[in-house]
């Protein structure tokens, strides 16, 4: 992919992010930041890239670190999302 | 050729923007709560589609390493996560901030070191002595930005955690000449990262991620405790960035979708709560508000007449009420006040009371924060309302329970020009015909610093006493 095609991707996304970002219900933006939280973690990528690689001891050993660090915020960052929204009830109708 | 490095195979490509797409459903899902857990679920996809392409594609030179890496960390994720408790989610939030702001310096630095691997690398082969590698200097912008923006992260949420978590005073420290120090520290890295493209050796490298670190910890630390929603929402979004710059540098497009996402989310909640305490974003950036007014504003507490009430007088005016409106804030998640508060409103709601509780956007410590505490105590969310929804009502409504809030109720910001919250969009409880207001004593002030002129009116009563014993008081009560 060249330069300005990833930018066009990055712009978009943006606007994309805007507007689903107010559609958030307020009573939901702690969630809202678990779980941006967590996805922000897909920087796992790139750390994966690097300790899969050979030829740079330094570097693999940076990435793994990387790979560790990232995973606490996925699978913590999911796990007290998935807590906190299971957390959300309605009012308990008497008739259901 | 520079893209020949990057040429990836369709499918490959085609993966990471399907686990892009499922983390713009996860936040769309985000509008309701049923819709939520859904969209967690699918975020959960998202990631693994991206962990498992990434693993499919690269010849893997240390595989027992990662899977140990990622066994130790999601370990601690999900003990962290099972175990953290509903009142420390803004630390929690600010540790997981740190730790992505640490990761994109991590891979930033790994890929400085080893640019082959990333594919952007070019191998340049002069006529006479060894072939040197040399990084593409796009690369190298993306690379240090990355870098950059991950480093003030990581130093900048490790600063938000310990102030969140009582580490370290929630009062602004102030340096002389922090404006200066900033600007020029900022104007660096701006100058080494154009200066990088020319020169790659390590120390600039290095002293681009350290000038960073230096300047997320002196951004942070001039901040005062209210404004933590606003710095906690604004790290979030530069975790965002980090990861999208480093897409950039990975031609990866789950990572700059992705980037894009936590970035604009993070700005947005920012923008929310600087609009709720009527400030603009430069001047919470600039910091030190809430500390200089503290002394003033307490001494000035002490000799105003107030009234006092018991646990059974407010229990006798709130079973007597049509509505009351219950008003919680960070006091509340403090005393742990939360389950208490809602048995209160069960008792209540049995004598024919109509409970609602009001939220302002900037009760407790980051965006959300009270709802979930509501939410963990069983409070069903239609009975929770924000701030524009129920504001009308307090001028119908018999009692006002303030539990915890302070500053969010202070009728000064609709009034005195003087006062440093004016302007403020406040909850309208001295409206309502009674104000309950629990309160640990007459001293104490709200984090703005300011005195609150609610306590001195009529039609309020204080409950002198922690929220939480107070509440477990009327609740004996009621019974």
């Amino acid at each position: 992919m060249d330069f300005i095609s990833i930018l066009s991707i990055f712009v978009l996304a943006c606007f994309v992010g805007y507007y689903v970002v107010w559609s958030v219900t307020p009573a939901l933006h702690t969630p809202l930041m678990s779980v941006t939280n967590a996805i922000s973690s897909v920087i796992v990528v790139g750390a994966l890239i690097a300790a899969a690689a050979a030829g740079s001891a330094t570097s693999k050993w940076l990435g793994l670190v990387a790979v560790a660090l990232a995973s606490v915020n996925i699978f913590g960052g999911f796990a007290v999302t998935q807590r906190m929204l299971a957390m959300y009830k309605r009012k308990e109708r008497k008739d259901a | 050729m520079p893209e020949a490095a990057h040429a990836q195979p369709a499918w490959v490509l085609l993966a990471y923007l399907i686990s892009g797409v499922c983390f713009i459903i996860a936040l769309r899902g985000l509008s309701s709560p049923e819709s939520s857990r859904r969209g967690n679920r699918l975020g959960m996809i998202g990631m693994t589609i991206a962990v498992v392409t990434t693993l499919a594609i690269h010849e893997i030179a240390s595989l027992p390493e990662i899977v140990g890496a990622m066994a130790i960390g999601g370990g601690i994720g999900l003990v962290t996560a099972r175990r953290i408790q509903m009142t420390a989610m803004p630390q929690l939030v600010a540790a997981f901030h740190s730790l992505v702001g640490m990761a994109a310096v991590l891979v930033g630095a790994a890929a400085f070191f080893n640019p082959e691997a990333f594919g952007i690398a070019a191998r340049i082969t002069p006529t006479f002595g060894p072939s040197i590698i040399s990084i593409l200097p796009v690369s190298r912008v993306e690379m240090g930005l990355g870098v950059a923006i991950g480093a003030i992260t990581f130093s900048g949420s490790v600063i938000a955690f310990l102030k969140l978590n009582g580490n370290m005073s929630g009062k602004p420290i102030l340096l002389p000449l922090r404006h200066v120090i900033n600007l020029s520290t900022l104007v660096g890295i701006l100058a080494l990262i154009a200066y990088f493209t020319t020169d790659q050796s390590p120390w600039v490298f290095l002293t681009i991620a350290g000038l960073s670190f230096a300047i997320g910890f002196l951004l942070i630390i001039p901040i005062g405790g209210a404004d933590m929603p606003v710095v906690i929402s604004m790290l979030n979004s530069y975790s965002g960035w980090a990861a999208a710059a480093m897409g950039f540098t990975l031609h990866n497009s789950a990572m700059i979708i992705t980037g894009a996402l936590v970035g604009s989310s993070g700005a947005i909640l920012s923008y929310i709560m600087c609009r709720a305490m009527n400030r603009s974003f430069i001047s919470v950036i600039a910091g030190g508000f809430g500390g200089d007014a503290v002394a003033g504003g307490a001494a000035a507490a002490i000799d105003r007449p107030y009234k006092r009430g018991s646990a059974e007088d407010a229990a006798f005016l709130m079973s007597q009420a049509d509505q009351v409106i219950i008003v919680p804030g960070y006091g509340m998640a403090v005393s742990q006040a939360q389950h208490a508060l809602r048995e209160m409103a069960d008792l209540l709601k049995k004598e024919g009371v109509r409970v609602k509780y009001a939220i302002h956007p900037v009760a407790g410590r980051m965006p959300g924060h009270m709802n979930v505490l509501l939410a963990e105590a069983n409070v069903p969310y239609d009975e929770v309302f924000e701030l524009e929804d129920i504001n009308s009502e307090f001028a119908q409504t018999d009692v006002a329970f303030v539990i915890g809030a302070n500053d969010v109720t202070n009728p000064a910001a609709k009034t005195d020009k003087s006062s440093p919250i004016y302007g403020m969009p406040v909850l309208d409880v001295e409206k309502a015909r009674t104000v309950l207001f629990v309160k640990r004593s007459m001293g104490g002030v709200g984090y703005a610093g300011v005195d609150n002129e609610l306590f001195y009116r009529d039609n309020t009563m204080m409950l002198l006493a922690d929220a939480k014993k107070m509440v477990e008081e009327i609740v004996k009560n009621l019974a």
